[in-house]
Order: C-alpha cells, then sequence, then structure tokens
C-alpha cells in the first residue's frame, strides 16, 4: 500500500530504507522520520521507538516532512507514539504528514468497540479434580442415557419399520463389512500364523505340537477372533462414525434435522449401529477362516497331514464356542457403533472438535471392549459355557 | 495514462476438461475498485481462483504487476503473492489462532519487525476494519460479518498492492454490508490500493462505484462491461439491464 505512489517498481521498494533521528531538546524529544517506512524497512525504527519510550516521558513532536511514503504498518508506527502518549499522558505530536496518511492515522486510533476479552482463571489442581470426576460420572450417565435412547429408537422402528432409512443402513454395512473384508482376512491369516507359529515352538519340546490346532482354534474363535475384529472395526469404522457425525454437527445439519423434528437416534445411529451389528459377526466369521488357514499352513509345515489338523479342530470346537464367539461379536459390534456415534454427536465446537471426537470414540470403544471382555469371560465361567 | 495492473488474456477455466469460462479478458488498472458480478455458479469464484494461482487456467494467460503468473516458477509465484492479499468467500481464518494472531500470522513470518511491533500493527489492522477490543476472540467466537472483516484485516497485514475479496459483504444484514462497502472505498481512497472484488450484491455494486464485468452461466463468459449506473441504464444489453433492475424477462 504505497499512498503517494512513487515508484510502484518492488526493486526500488528493497532498496529503500527509512530511518529516524531523534533529537533531544529542552521542551521534549523531535523526532524525524526520512524515507520510506514500510513493514520491510521499519524494523529499526521499531526497535529505536520500543527502546526510546522504554524510559522517556517527555513531550514528543514528531516531523513527517521528509517522510516520503509510508504504508499501513508504518502508519502504525506513528499510531504507536500516540497511543503511548494517550496511554501515559504524555503530548505527542504528528507534524506535516500527507493527508492520506493523516486519514489512516485516524482510523488507527478510533477507540475500540468492545472490552478486550479476559481469559478464565486457571483453575487448582483440587477444582481440576473435581471437575475431570464430575465430567467422568456425567460420562457414564450419558453412556446410558443414550443406550435407553438407542433402544427406545430402536423399538420405534420395529412399530414403524418404514422409517429405518434402509439406504444408508446397506451403505454402512458396505462400509464396515465388504470394505474390510480384505484387511480382515490377511490380518487374521497373520494373526493365526504367528499364533501357531509361536506356540508350536514350546509344544514341540514335549512333542505335542499337533496340539496347535486345538490351542489356535478354541483360542481364536471364543476370544481372540471377536476380539481383533472388534479393535479393527473400531479403529476403522467407529472412527469414521464419529467423524462423519462430528463434520454434520459442526455444519448446523444436527440443528437442522432437530428442527426437521428428526429424532438422530433414528436418523442417524440406527442405520450405523445396525451395520455395524451385523458386520462384526461376519468379520469374526472371517478372521476365524482367516487364522485357522494361517494356522493350518504352520502345521502342514511341521509335516502333518491336513486331515490331522481337520480333525483335531473338528473334535476341539463345538458349537457353543462358535455360538460364544459370534455373540460377543455382536455385542462388541453394537457398542462399537453406538459409541462412535455418541462421541460424534457430543463433538464441541472448533477447529480440534472433530478430531477429539475421533480420538474419544476410539479410545471408549477399547476401553469398553475390555471390559466387556471382562465381564464375558467371568459369565462364561459361572454359566460353564 | 493508467498503469494496468492485472492483464487476463483468453482465459479459459473449468473442472475436469469442462471448461465453465471461455475467453475471458480483461484488464484492471492500479487503484481502481474492479467488480467482478455475476449470478451464483457462474464462475466467479473460479475466476478469482485463477486469479491468485490457485488454479491453472485450461489456455489463456494472466499478468499480475508485470510478471507472468501462468506457469510461473516457485519464485516467480512468490514475488507475485507478496504483493497481494486474499479474503476468502468463508474468511478462511485459521480456527486454532486467535484473531489477532491470524492478522500477525504473515508479519511474524516475513519481516523482522520486533514482536510488540507485530502485535501492534496486527491490532491496528484490526481497528481499521472495526474489531478493535475483539484481539483475543477465536474465530469461532465472532459473527458472520466480523470474520469477513477478520479476514479483510488478515489480508490486509502485509499491506499489499492489490486485494482480492470474494463475496465480502455477502450473506450481511444491509447496514453491516454496507459499513463494509464504505470500508472498502475509504481503504481504496487513502492507501491506494487495486481492490478486485466478487459480488452478486447489486447494492454492494453501487456503492463500491467502481468498474464492472460481467458474468454470465450461459455465455461462459463477460457480457457486459462498464459503470454500473451505465449498465442499469443500457437496454441494449438485455441481460445485464435484467439484472440491474431485478427483472425476470
Ligand atoms: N471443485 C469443483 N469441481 C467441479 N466443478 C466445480 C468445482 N467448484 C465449482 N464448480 C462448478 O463451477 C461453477 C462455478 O462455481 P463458482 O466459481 O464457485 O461460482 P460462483 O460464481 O458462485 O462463485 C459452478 O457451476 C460449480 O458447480
Ligand atoms: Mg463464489
Amino acid at each position: 500500500m504505497t499512498p503517494k505512489k512513487p515508484t510502484r517498481k518492488s526493486d526500488a521498494r528493497s532498496l529503500a530504507v527509512a530511518s529516524m533521528k531523534i533529537a533531544r531538546q529542552p521542551d521534549g524529544i523531535c523526532i524525524r522520520f526520512i524515507g520510506r517506512l514500510d513493514h520491510r524497512t521499519s524494523g529499526r525504527c521499531w526497535r529505536k521507538t520500543l527502546r526510546l519510550l522504554d524510559r522517556q516521558m517527555r513531550p514528543i513532536r514528531i516531523d513527517a516532512s521528509a517522510l516520503e511514503s509510508a504504508d499501513g504498518s508504518g502508519i502504525a508506527l506513528l499510531a504507536y507514539f500516540k497511543e503511548f502518549g494517550r496511554a501515559n499522558n504524555v503530548p505527542v505530536e504528528i507534524e506535516h504528514l500527507a493527508a492520506p496518511l493523516a486519514a489512516l492515522l485516524e482510523r488507527y486510533l478510533e477507540e475500540p468497540d468492545v472490552e478486550a476479552v479476559v481469559p478464565p482463571p486457571a483453575l487448582s489442581v483440587v477444582e481440576r479434580i473435581g471437575k475431570l470426576t464430575v465430567e467422568l460420572v456425567g460420562d457414564v450417565c450419558g453412556q446410558i442415557t443414550f443406550l435407553g435412547r438407542l433402544v427406545l429408537a430402536g423399538m420405534k422402528t420395529i412399530f414403524q419399520p418404514q422409517r429405518f432409512r434402509v439406504g444408508d443402513f446397506l451403505r454402512f454395512c458396505e462400509l464396515a463389512g465388504a470394505n474390510a473384508m480384505g484387511l480382515i482376512l490377511m490380518l487374521g491369516f497373520l494373526f493365526g500364523l504367528i499364533m501357531a507359529f509361536s506356540s508350536a515352538m514350546p509344544l514341540r519340546q514335549f512333542g505335542v505340537e499337533i496340539y496347535v490346532a486345538d490351542l489356535v482354534a478354541l483360542a481364536l474363535v471364543r476370544v481372540l477372533g471377536p476380539f481383533i475384529t472388534a479393535v479393527i472395526v473400531a479403529g476403522r469404522t467407529g472412527s469414521a462414525f464419529a467423524a462423519e457425525i462430528g463434520t454434520m454437527k459442526i455444519n448446523n445439519e444436527l440443528d437442522a434435522l432437530a428442527v426437521m423434528n428428526l429424532d438422530p437416534a433414528v436418523f442417524l445411529v440406527l442405520p450405523r449401529v445396525g451395520a455395524t451389528l451385523l458386520m462384526t459377526p461376519l468379520l469374526a466369521v472371517a478372521v476365524n477362516f482367516a487364522g485357522l488357514v494361517g494356522s493350518g499352513l504352520v502345521i502342514l509345515s511341521l509335516g502333518y497331514p491336513l486331515v490331522t489338523y481337520t480333525t483335531h479342530v473338528q473334535k476341539i470346537l463345538v458349537g457353543t464356542d462358535v455360538a460364544v464367539g459370534l455373540t460377543k461379536a455382536l455385542v462388541f459390534g453394537g457398542m462399537i457403533g453406538a459409541v462412535g456415534c455418541l462421541r460424534g454427536l457430543q463433538t464441541q465446537s472448533g477447529p480440534g472438535a472433530v478430531g477429539i471426537a475421533t480420538t474419544r470414540a476410539v479410545v471408549t470403544a477399547i476401553v469398553l471392549l475390555v471390559v466387556l471382555e471382562g465381564i464375558f469371560s467371568v459369565m462364561l465361567y459361572y454359566l460353564e459355557i | 495514462m493508467t498503469d494496468t495492473i492485472i492483464q487476463a488474456e483468453k482465459l479459459t477455466m473449468g473442472f475436469d476438461g469442462t471448461s465453465i469460462l471461455e475467453d475471458v479478458s480483461f484488464s484492471v488498472n492500479a487503484g481502481e475498485i474492479f467488480i467482478i458480478l455475476g449470478g451464483s455458479g457462474c464462475g466467479k469464484s473460479t475466476l478469482l481462483r485463477h486469479l491468485i494461482g490457485l488454479q491453472e487456467p485450461m489456455s489463456g494467460k494472466i499478468v499480475i504487476d508485470g510478471r507472468e503468473l501462468t506457469g510461473a516458477d516457485a519464485a516467480q509465484r512468490e514475488a507475485i503473492l507478496a504483493h497481494i492479499g486474499v479474503a476468502f468467500q468463508g474468511g478462511a481464518l485459521f480456527g486454532s489462532m486467535t484473531v489477532l494472531e491470524n492478522v500477525a500470522l504473515a508479519l511474524e513470518e516475513f519481516t523482522t519487525l520486533p514482536t510488540p511491533a507485530v502485535h501492534w500493527i496486527a491490532r491496528a489492522k484490526l481497528r481499521l476494519v472495526g474489531l478493535g477490543g475483539y484481539d483475543d476472540h477465536l474465530p469461532s467466537q465472532l459473527s458472520g460479518g466480523q470474520q469477513k472483516r477478520a479476514a479483510l484485516a488478515r489480508a490486509m497485514a502485509m499491506d499489499p498492492k492489490i486485494l482480492f475479496l470474494d463475496e465480502p459483504s455477502a450473506g450481511l444484514d444491509p447496514i453491516t454490508a454496507a459499513q463494509l462497502d464504505e470500508l472498502i472505498v475509504h481503504l481504496s481512497e487513502i492507501l491506494g490500493v487495486t481492490f478486485v472484488i466478487v459480488t452478486h450484491e447489486l447494492a454492494s455494486v453501487f456503492t463500491l462505484n467502481g468498474r464492472v464485468v460481467m458474468l454470465d452461466k450461459q455465455a461462459k463468459g463477460i457480457i457486459a462491461e462498464g459503470r454500473a449506473d451505465a449498465l442499469k441504464n443500457d437496454r441494449s444489453n438485455e441481460a445485464a439491464w435484467r439484472f440491474f433492475n431485478r427483472r425476470l424477462k
């Protein structure tokens, strides 16, 4: 912004310099600005000014007659003197400033129309602990309330099935299930391979490495298959749900739903939870299958025929084992979908909010996963299944 | 004679091989307020994105301040960008920074000014757009009009020669919009900055009182050029006349 508009060539501009001459006089200080005062050239003047005003309470007279030109930053320097004078009751006068520059200076000095905001005071440790506790309790209550809302919404759609968004549901099934299949198969296969291989070593010392088949089959189908699947679904799909709903919240789309009297629990959450509920057991089956293939490969490489392996697996696995695994996967799936949606709905405002919601979705899902797994273990122990 | 600061020659622009505007040529004089007018979706923002080098045209040439922007290498581009400021349609303020930090960012990165000076300058620019006192607000704590003004302050931080504004007054109430337009006129007078302003608001066009080029979606190009009052009264240019007089037929 070169108001006086001499040469507009930037090369000329880079050669330009600004300087300020300070003269101490009996009645105060006289400062002369010389040259072109802009954001490139005014660095030295600014430093001089800051030093000068640090220990200066005498009247200041600024002579701008030798000022060739100035940009917004340059005029800001003059405004700084004025403001300093106003704050410290020091008379500051600026003379011979060209009219457009003076007009700009005027505008800089207009009084702000609001008070500056004061940041809230920092909390003490005790206050922070209390706040966190309240938040944690509130969060657990929120999760329970949400579960209730979800059940209600589910019952509503049972009586009004036309309100269930089948198109969305199928799309989420594809995202959560079909699109995850490749990853799930690969990880299941590698997991079976690794489990078989690392348990074959110690078992070989006793000459019973064929029992690797029993070990892997049982552990995979009852515990690890559903668990791995759930972790992957939480990372892939739960986080995506949170991010998607979080973005919708930031864009006021949730408010739009609310004023159209559409229940987000029915409209957004049910199709998603339905998808993870249905897809997680299917993915768990895929993990089990791929894992058994992987461990079978290890058994074959140990020199056993395939039929030995399959007989062992068939003998050790009974229907209840499969049922237990699939039930777990079903519960995990529902939980992950619901947590993803809940964290999405809880998204706050601000630029990092969606990221935080996503992180919280994954962390909560994994914590709850371990809790649920624990509950399942205890239950199955007492039920002797 | 006035010197030309932006020269667009036979620009054809579009997305994925389909053109939206074809053979657009115009020039902007230094120090003027240049208005790109047109209905929504006619390609105003797209044209602006080309003028600031965010998109390459399918064909044609753009010269800014004597330097060719189309096909410029990184160094040339940097030299051009140093002289322009842009306020985007939605403000595009950095949400994790306060308003003051948004304005101070470029000054901090590209000048050797001491920090108190940078903050003071940024504060002065905020006062200039009527946002004095909002230094420590986050963009999300501002209203739409305030965000636009903050974006204008950020665009002006480095005192560029050319300011590009995309729909600065759209979506604001008439008073706030008029204040913003007045501010632009005032800044253009006292700073001598060239403004390139995209808008579809008739009221703005008359307040800004600059030279207008009018784009049209069907024609895929400029259908009228001149001062707003002249276009309003020129019945020979049917489409432009209808736009300026809000007539359907
Ligand atoms: N990223 C994009 N990809 C494809 N088409 C786009 C894209 N952005 C805009 N368009 C199309 O280009 C046209 C002009 O858009 P735009 O320049 O944003 O219009 P406006 O004049 O309202 O600013 C519109 O028809 C729009 O559909
Ligand atoms: Mg636009």
